[in-house]
């Protein structure tokens, strides 16, 4: 399914480049720290999936890299490299128009409210089509139809007419896409692409994503909540907890061998690995205030079996493989031995067994 | 919980016979719900689920009677609640039943205090006695959805989405219904705050033998805390059964689509899924139309006669698998 392998992924150039990215927010007369020192890699061809909690800072952490930050945010702290150029120092709008849409495009979550409802669907997609790729007239309304066929829209030319709520969900979001891709972009990141779409229709979505990256040598920046859509899509994982990326690793990796105590939590809470009847299991307290400053591992105060270092320092990053890296204490060779909890290794034993699970 | 053990001695709470729920003006209405028919027995967990635009929440909204009945009735404790009712059973059905929504952002005033929002329906009912006897029932109520009695005196805007979403829980409690209707109570929260609401909501039903109607349109939820599901497509059920049994062994082809498309947490089951497309063109129902029919003890399909004969060697050809 066009998945990359460890190998390919390491070997594949870097197309972008996040080292020890702080953004800040000034909200209500304090300092909110939404990002605190995450760095990132982002290799050619890939599609890498960010997780996280509402909260956690994983849609300001893509947005800056599209300059979309809201107007009380600044980056602090870090680069964001990409050709040759250094992001995070970008300051006017002038900068970031070489950069958005032309070289990262962005898909939405809600195609109900990132379309145009007063504007024929066709010349959405047409306008990005003649801002990006020089597109006019003539020219630039056969490529919009061609695209609008590439996402999966029958009848392109009488669709072209349409105003957006003459589309289902479903298929207004294959719009957002094909405006995105009308771009003809290096980086596409995808913002929730599925979050307010049924089931049925977030399996079409996704295959379509699937099938572009293909198509258009794209590579993917996927932001969700949702594990399966993770497990779907993702080569690569990063967990983001509190500002931070505190675990990277290829999706079996951070699936089936996961390092990081959240990482654990969160897929423990799973509905599909709780027994019926029994309690699921549940992470107690809430994330971490960002208005004050976090001393140690950020999840240290809801995890039962932190350690004491867990509150006084900040684990660094250490590496378990060459694709895969964890913040976590516990990865420190002086360390105690702490077990994952029985959960992590029920879900290793289904990966193991390629869907026993859907028995 | 546990109700599979009960399937001899069950007592029907909810009965809801031929729903028909209607929306527009006369002469070009839209049917929402049509012909619909289940139970719901006494002390279980029934899960409703089915696509956005499906009927889920009309069903729940006919059932609180928000949305008037075109046809059909839902009986209540055998008592017949659907239509023109007398004010005394509008009021006992008012405390009996209540409804949990699904967005807690949207669904709490915010210009009222914990205080109030959590007793409004005592207000409405005027049945606490004292302000102090009512003030005792708020504190009960936050106490067990695990909120601090100090909450009282806050806005919801203080709140995080699951401990707002524990208040929505509070302001149920304090009318001390039998069935609780959860419209996608959890859809809107975070995975880790998903877990402690959803063992919240089975705390509950233990301690307090509440029975539950859970609308959903996310299947692992569903079948995780469900007794019994129902699969609902364009305003008809189109299949009723046990949750596992339903997961072992789908019928009806759009239950077998919707069952193919859900994601799981598994990166080596879900980049070989193979999914099922539901075309409703698959059935041919000119001649020969579907009806509701128990094809084996309590598992329920929507089909027609020639259908019924190959679910019918589907199910001898499962049981011939499992001997």
């Amino acid at each position: 399914m066009g998945h990359l392998t460890t190998e390919e992924i390491l070997k594949s150039e870097v197309v972008l480049s996040v080292e020890d990215l702080v953004i800040k927010f000034n909200l209500r007369g304090k300092e909110l720290t939404a990002i605190r020192g995450a760095s990132l890699d982002l290799h050619k061809g890939e599609s890498l999936a960010v997780v996280g909690e509402s909260g956690s800072g994983k849609s300001v952490f893509t947005k800056s890299f599209m300059g979309l930050l809201d107007s009380n945010g600044r980056i602090e702290n870090g680069t964001i490299m990409y050709k040759g150029e250094n992001l995070a120092k970008f300051k006017t709008e002038d900068d970031w128009i070489k950069i958005r849409g032309k070289e990262i495009a962005m898909v939405f979550q809600d195609p109900m409210t990132s379309l145009n409802p007063l504007k024929i669907v066709g010349k959405q997609v047409q306008e990005s089509i003649e801002l990006h790729q020089n597109l006019k007239g003539e020219e630039a309304k056969k490529l919009a139809i061609e695209i609008l066929a590439d996402v999966g829209i029958s009848e392109p030319e009488r669709r072209y007419k349409q105003y957006p709520h003459e589309f289902s969900g479903g298929m207004r979001q294959r719009v957002v896409i094909a405006i995105a891709v009308a771009c003809n972009p290096n980086i596409l990141i995808c913002d929730e692409p599925t979050t307010a779409l049924d089931v049925t229709i977030q399996a079409q979505i996704l295959q379509l994503l699937k099938n572009l990256q293909e198509k258009y040598n794209l590579t993917i920046i996927y932001i969700t909540h949702d594990l399966g859509v993770v497990a779907n899509v993702a080569d690569r994982i990063a967990v983001m907890y509190a500002g931070d990326i505190i675990e990277l690793g290829t999706a079996e990796e951070v699936f089936f061998d996961p390092k990081h105590p959240y990482t654990w939590a969160l897929l423990s809470s799973l509905p599909q690995l709780g027994t019926k009847g029994e309690a699921l299991y549940s992470i107690k307290g809430t994330p971490p205030n960002l208005f004050k400053e976090i001393v140690g591992d950020a999840f240290a105060p809801r995890n039962p079996k932190a350690l004491k270092i867990d509150f006084v320092s900040r684990p660094p990053y250490f590496e378990v493989t060459p694709t895969h890296k964890a913040r976590t204490w516990l990865l420190d060779p002086r360390a105690p031995k702490v077990d994952p909890p029985p959960m992590i290794f029920k879900m290793r034993d289904m990966g193991m067994n390629g869907g026993a699970n859907n028995e | 919980m546990g109700v599979q053990t009960m399937n001899n001695n069950k007592e029907v709470l909810l009965e809801v016979k031929n729903l028909k729920v209607e929306f527009g003006k006369k002469g070009k209405e839209f049917v929402a719900i049509n012909d619909v028919s289940f139970n719901i027995y006494k002390g279980e967990t029934f899960g409703l689920v089915g696509e956005s635009g499906s009927g889920k929440t009309t069903i729940g909204r006919a059932i609180i009677r928000i949305n008037p009945v075109a046809g059909g009735e839902i009986k209540y404790n055998g008592k017949t609640i659907s239509g023109k009712i007398d004010n005394e059973l509008d009021k006992e059905i008012t405390k009996k039943i209540q409804m949990i929504f699904q967005d807690p952002m949207a669904s709490l005033n915010e210009r009222a205090k914990v205080d109030y929002i959590v007793s409004e329906g005592l207000y409405n009912l005027k049945n606490y006695g004292s302000e102090e006897n009512r003030k005792k029932i708020v504190e009960q109520a936050l106490l067990e959805v695990g909120l601090l009695p100090e909450f009282a005196s806050r806005f919801p805007h203080e709140f995080s989405g699951g401990q707002r979403q524990r208040i929505g829980i509070a302001r149920v409690l304090v009318m001390e219904p039998e069935l609780v209707i959860a419209d996608e109570p959890i859809s809107a929260l975070d995975v880790s705050i998903r877990a402690q609401v959803m063992n919240l909501l089975s705390d509950l039903q233990a301690r307090k033998g509440l029975t539950y109607l859970f609308i959903a349109h996310d299947l692992s939820v569903v079948r995780f805390i469900s007794d019994r599901i129902a699969v609902i497509h364009k305003g008809k059920i189109v299949e009723l059964a046990e949750s596992e049994k339903l997961f072992a062994n789908p019928l009806h082809p759009y239950t077998k689509s919707l069952l193919s498309a859900i994601p799981t947490p598994n990166p080596r089951v879900e980049r070989n899924k193979k999914i099922v497309i539901y075309d409703p063109c698959c059935h041919n129902y000119e001649n020969d139309p579907p009806k509701w029919v128990e094809i084996e003890p309590e598992h329920f399909v929507l089909a027609n006669e020639s259908e019924l004969e190959s679910y019918r060697k589907e199910i001898d050809y499962k049981m011939t698998l499992v001997n």
